[in-house]
């Protein structure tokens, strides 16, 4: 049977991804994790000396740190089978990732184990988004120039 | 060249079954066959340190049930066939460290247990020893890490994603007679249509299974309906429509005597295992443990096992290519047949 | 700094975007963080990414899109005052809390917790 003939038989055959379902569900939960981190800004613009300029980063590391709890306490890989993009996308996601793989990797010791494999799967959004943001400012600077 | 028959397929007339094994993890032991199992552990880590501790762990404790089943010790095993899914079969080779019988590594990643009973099959009927054991092993934990995700990682699985079973399973064979017998090996041949995606391993698997099953017939002049049980090794939910689809337009019928190891292994309604179970010990802990006990009490008599395998590499996806699979057929009967 | 309702709407879409880049068109999940990272850093160079901000708040800082954002935004501000150099000095300024925390708590639970698996 040709490669082509195949593809649509098994695509005929398969079980359906719910996508109206995920999309949901993603909907729900990510913005749930948003509201949760609207409470935690405002509570850091509030009761701190934090402006809407600055106040950005603590708001990050709190998050950052209660789902790299999560992914500890093994809840983050449930929460992300169930809502999908809705725990992936949001930066809890970003710190499971990283967690995660310093977890796994603790069996090979600290420095080739931890450390060397902490990145494995949050290390492109780094980069892309690094390089990404140098040739964004290189031309916005660039066409400030001319 | 008697013994060969057909394109593909080993007669044997000597090979009998002396005991087999099966070992499994918490998954498995929650779900429908539990019973079946010679050990349940519902400690992933069985106590150890590490999973792929865990695995070497499991694979131990099976090949010494086996052994002890058939009355034997370790010395007596002339040669021990094994393999599993991690990186230079690390699980398989540590096993034979302790064993300290001669040994031969093999790789045919879930189809391996019937490669290893294959393999042992020819050095019995070939006379060159008195007992050969075959033995595999799965984690679901090791088997993520290395091939997918950290096991703490949130993301989302696709409905075709498949649940590596936690097991082991062992199998001595020799020409001292017993009730069951190792009468034909189809070897299978690669095939790959073109399905690139590791998270649907069932569709890249079934041409494979089907082309083996089809030549298995052919080489035997045996019919599906020939067999009391067909049972391939882990195309799941996914890959079993598929492959009696194709069988199906090649002429050949799967009745009711077929079923896959990685449906029956789990209750997928109460169990969150997807499209249903895979890994060596899919194929290797319902044969071993279900398929042998119905044996045994004479609830089957001629079953055919299909174990289908996946031959990609987590670098072989990165680079875009698609997954070559295989497919090894063993018939095992009771020997009134 | 966006409303509670902002919030949830906006994060929500922008994770069901996400989604459905999982289903349909089939990236892997690394794949999609690393398009979103993107699309946050180009929305920022064309300046639509800071009233969104507004808007919305956390809606629009929670997701990671808005690390895209927030390297430009460094880059930016080192290159109004250094020039083109500065570029390469700011992009981490102010990312440094989400890096940092994600590094020293992801360490530190990797020395306390085992995965379950």
């Amino acid at each position: 049977m040709q490669n082509n003939k195949y593809k649509s038989l098994s695509k005929q055959l398969a079980p359906t991804t719910p996508i109206l379902r995920n999309c949901v569900v993603a909907f729900l939960v990510g913005g749930l994790i948003c509201v949760f981190g609207q409470f935690v800004q405002n509570i850091f613009l509030e009761h701190f000396n934090f402006t809407a300029e600055t106040v950005g980063s603590p708001t990050v590391a709190v998050l950052i740190a209660i789902a790299a709890l999560l992914t500890g306490l093994g809840i983050y890989d449930k929460l992300g089978q169930f809502a999908g993009a809705g725990s992936a996308v949001p930066v809890t996601g970003f710190a499971n990732s990283i967690t995660s793989a310093a977890m796994e990797h603790r069996s090979e010791g600290l420095v080739l184990g931890v450390g060397g494999n902490m990145f494995k799967l949050a290390g492109s959004v780094i980069v892309f988004g690094v390089v990404a943001a140098f040739f964004i400012a290189l031309i916005k600077t660039l066409w400030g120039m001319f | 060249m008697q013994n060969k028959i057909g394109k593909q397929t080993l007669r044997f007339s000597n090979v009998n079954i002396l005991s087999s094994s099966s070992v499994v993890g918490e998954m498995e032991s929650q779900g429908p066959l539990a019973k079946e199992f010679d050990e349940l552990y519902d400690d992933q880590y069985m106590g150890k340190d590490s999973w792929e501790q865990a695995e070497l762990f499991i694979l131990e404790r099976s090949l010494d049930l086996a052994i002890k089943k058939a009355s034997l010790s370790a010395t007596d095993i002339d040669y021990y066939l094994a393999g599993d899914l991690l990186n230079q079969n690390i699980s398989a080779g540590f096993s034979a460290r302790t064993l300290g019988q001669p040994f031969l590594g093999i790789y045919g990643a879930c189809s391996t247990s019937m490669e290893g009973l294959t393999i042992a099959s020819t050095l019995i009927e070939g006379g060159f020893g008195k007992y050969a054991m075959a033995a595999v092993s799965s984690h679901n934990a090791t088997a993520e890490r290395q091939y997918r995700y950290p096991t703490e990682y949130g993301g989302q699985k696709p409905v075709t994603a498949q649940y590596t079973v936690t097991g082991a399973g062992a199998i001595i064979v020799s020409a001292v007679p017993s009730d069951i017998k190792v009468t034909y090996a189809t070897i299978g041949k690669i095939r790959d249509l073109g399905i690139k995606n590791p998270f649907d391993m069932g569709s890249a698997m079934a041409p494979a299974a089907a082309d083996t099953i089809a030549v298995h017939m052919r080489d035997t002049g045996r019919q599906p309906s020939d067999y009391d049980l067909i049972l391939t090794g882990d195309l799941a939910s996914v890959g079993y429509p598929i492959v009696k689809e194709l069988l199906k337009r090649d002429g050949i019928i799967l009745g009711t005597e077929y079923n896959d190891c990685g449906l029956l292994i789990y209750d997928r309604e109460r169990q969150q295992v997807f499209a249903g179970g895979s890994g060596c010990a899919s194929c290797a802990a319902v044969t071993y443990g279900y398929v042998m006990n119905q044996l045994i009490k004479k609830k089957l008599n001629r079953v055919l096992i299909v174990a289908t395998g996946a031959l990609l590499s987590p670098v072989s996806y990165m680079q875009g290519e698609s997954i070559p699979c295989i497919a090894h057929a063993v018939a095992i009967e009771r020997k009134e047949n | 700094m966006g409303t509670y309702w902002t919030a949830f709407y906006v994060g929500g879409l922008i994770c069901v975007l996400g989604q459905l880049m999982i289903d349909i068109i089939k990236l892997t999940p690394a794949h999609v963080m690393a398009t979103l990272v993107v699309i946050g850093a180009v929305l920022d160079g064309l300046g639509l990414y800071e009233p969104l901000i507004k808007y919305a708040g956390a809606g629009a800082t929670v997701p990671i899109t808005s690390f895209g954002n927030s390297l430009v935004h460094g880059a930016m501000l080192e290159a109004e005052r250094n020039g083109v150099v500065g570029i390469i000095t700011g992009i981490f300024e102010v990312t440094s809390a989400g890096i940092s925390s994600a590094i020293i708590f992801g360490f530190l639970i990797s020395l306390i917790f085992k995965p379950k698996g």
